[in-house]
């Protein structure tokens, strides 16, 4: 049944792409050559930024995040001001840019002022190659993937711009802890991005998607030790909570924030989800199929597919935000060097041996469904096995109370001089 | 290179290059030089978008930006800061007599070389690269993969103390 297919004509709302095309293509008509680039610069950055990631840090990052942190943790969340509390992100941007921004006479003020300013921009970028729809994609460039991990190490040097310009020791604490953190976290993540590149053999983002909706299968399925890799390392990476050293509030104030006050804090702050959103929106068009539900994107509009998608990963950062305690900096380091590595490297071990069976043997493309059993089969073992190999053993875990004695421990001789049993 | 916006792009590219790279030359604050210097990498990696080598520009921020700036400011944390606010001058000449003998040697190379000029756009694609890597080149890749390696084995080998050794079952 043929019905239902998106079109290219500009009033088909199921691809915004065409409405901007056509309204671009009147503009190229009336105005000099080359002022239509900038206009749909401008155009894409409204469309994504302004219009869909804005209003998410606002309603989904901040407002959002609160108030299911605040169910997680049986609290009510923000719930004064407006209806639920929903005005409350509007209220606290407003109280952010009454607030005096400090600055310590003995910081270095031009990075000072800087780091947040650069902190913004590559957040604005990175969202340009996500592809919304089949034809919402501001820059369907070929090698897209490379460009969203080269952007997203940029704020890595903003934040230590942010914490060596206070001249204060906690914000130089929290920086290095970011440097140290994103070079460990960096390498399976990368790792893990090239098994997905592997299979698909793209590197483009539209072209990925395409790929998933080609095979009907989302590479989750075929890629789920990548796709936990992408997971954990991009939560890391971003600094939210199981994994927030950078600015542990117990342990170092605030870390390379330290000194920021007003709306110096706030973009920051902001720009922490708009990554955060950013990460959700690549890890839904690399491992879930994008703008693609099986067949479902035909009557139901493929960007609030995509939107929605989003909305879901995003509450997985969500739900482990609420829920894990913080782990410590050398837990950390263990686990990205330790377990994800070699993890890491052996989905790439795997993906590469069934790459070649695939394209040696000419296999069927429906292989990719017995790639898919095996890979997930595969990764519980791997990641079973691997951690029992690292001595995680969770039938030693005591389910009850025990005395020091029962546990094996040692018991001092105590005051009464009858000693251990 | 025609059409407006490649100009257009190139000037401004050019600017932001040579402002960077003079501020590396000239700021007085390490820190401040080695942002300057990223600013340059960044720069550099317009001019390979600019000719249409995509993935070699994502690869230069990637690894330059992203890792060596790391690096580098590792480095500077390591330097006391009074060796940081205050470049040493000593070694002006010598740097400059170097500089200048590299810079007439690259010069010399660029106006003597006979550049061919192809019609048609090239196009460095991703997949022909990885070809290229491990088919024509796969000597100069490995070479530099065993590099890394040592380069790795030796730091941590540099840095394990007295106490890690001795704990060395032999």
């Amino acid at each position: 049944m043929p019905a239902f297919l998106i079109t290219n004509n500009w009033y088909d709302f199921r691809d915004l792409g065409n409405l901007s095309g056509k309204l671009l293509d009147l503009l190229d008509d009336a105005l000099p050559f080359g002022v239509v680039y900038v206009i749909a610069a401008l155009l894409g950055f409204v469309a994504s930024f302004v219009i869909f990631v804005l209003p998410s840090q606002l309603f989904v990052g901040v407002y959002g995040e609160r108030k299911l942190i605040g169910r997680i943790q049986s609290r009510y969340g923000p719930n004064r001001v407006g209806p639920f509390g929903l005005l409350q992100p509007i209220a606290d941007a407003i109280k952010l840019m009454q607030k005096e921004a400090l600055t310590p006479t003995s910081a270095d003020r031009a990075l000072m002022y800087l780091a947040p300013i650069v902190f913004v921009a590559p957040c604005v970028l990175l969202f340009a190659v996500i592809p919304f729809g089949p034809n919402m994609v501001f820059a369907d460039i070929p090698v897209a993937i490379v460009y969203f991990l080269a952007v997203s190490s940029i704020p890595v040097l903003t934040t230590f711009m942010a914490g060596w310009s206070h001249n204060n020791k906690y914000s130089l604490f929290g920086a290095m802890r970011v440097v140290a953190m994103t070079i460990s976290y960096e390498l399976p993540l990368v790792l893990g991005m090239l098994g997905v590149v592997l299979f698909t053999a793209t590197l483009g983002l539209q072209s990925t998607v395409l790929w998933q909706k080609e095979m009907d299968i989302w590479l989750v399925f075929l890629q789920p030790l990548a796709f936990a890799i992408f997971f954990l390392g991009a939560s890391a990476e971003l600094n939210r909570t199981p994994t927030d050293i950078a600015e542990a509030e117990s342990e170092i104030v605030a870390g390379y924030l330290t000194e920021y006050s007003g709306m110096k804090w706030g973009l920051f702050y902001g720009m922490d989800i708009g990554y955060a959103i950013a990460a959700a929106a690549f890890g839904v068009t690399v491992f879930l199929g994008g703008w693609t539900f099986f067949g479902l994107e035909k009557w139901v509009p493929p960007w609030l597919i995509f939107i929605g998608k989003t909305y879901l990963f995003y509450f997985l950062f969500i739900w482990t935000r609420g829920t894990l305690p913080r782990l410590r900096i050398d837990q950390l380091m263990t686990f990205a060097w330790k377990f994800m590595l070699p993890i890491a490297l052996l989905n790439l071990v795997i993906v590469a041996t069934e790459r070649m069976f695939w394209v040696e043997e000419k296999a069927d493309d429906s292989i990719v469904y017995a790639f898919a059993l095996i890979n997930i089969i595969a990764a519980a073992a791997a990641i079973y096995g691997w951690s029992r190999a690292l001595g995680y053993r969770p039938e030693n875990t005591p389910q009850k109370a025990r005395l020091v004695s029962e546990a094996g421990g040692f018991v001092p001789v105590d005051a009464h001089g009858e000693g251990s049993k | 290179m025609d059409g407006f916006g490649v100009t257009f792009a190139f000037w401004v590219l050019t600017g932001v290059t040579l402002v960077a790279a003079l501020g590396v030359l000239l700021s007085r604050n390490l820190l401040h030089a080695v942002l300057f210097l990223i600013l340059t990498f960044v720069g550099m990696a317009g001019y390979f978008v600019l000719l249409s080598a995509d993935f070699l520009g994502m690869a230069q921020v990637l690894i330059y930006v992203g890792a060596i700036a790391v690096l580098v400011l590792f480095a500077v944390l390591l330097t006391p800061r009074a060796g940081r606010d205050n470049g040493e001058t000593r070694m002006f000449l010598p740097a400059l007599l170097l500089c200048g003998t590299l810079l007439a040697v690259i010069l010399f190379v660029i106006t003597d070389t006979n550049w061919a000029v192809s019609e048609e756009p090239a196009t460095v694609s991703a997949a022909g690269l990885g070809e290229a890597l491990l088919s024509r080149w796969v000597l100069p890749f490995e070479l530099a993969s065993v590099l890394l390696t040592v380069a790795l084995v030796g730091s941590i080998m540099l840095v394990r103390s007295r106490e890690e050794e001795a704990e060395d079952p032999r």
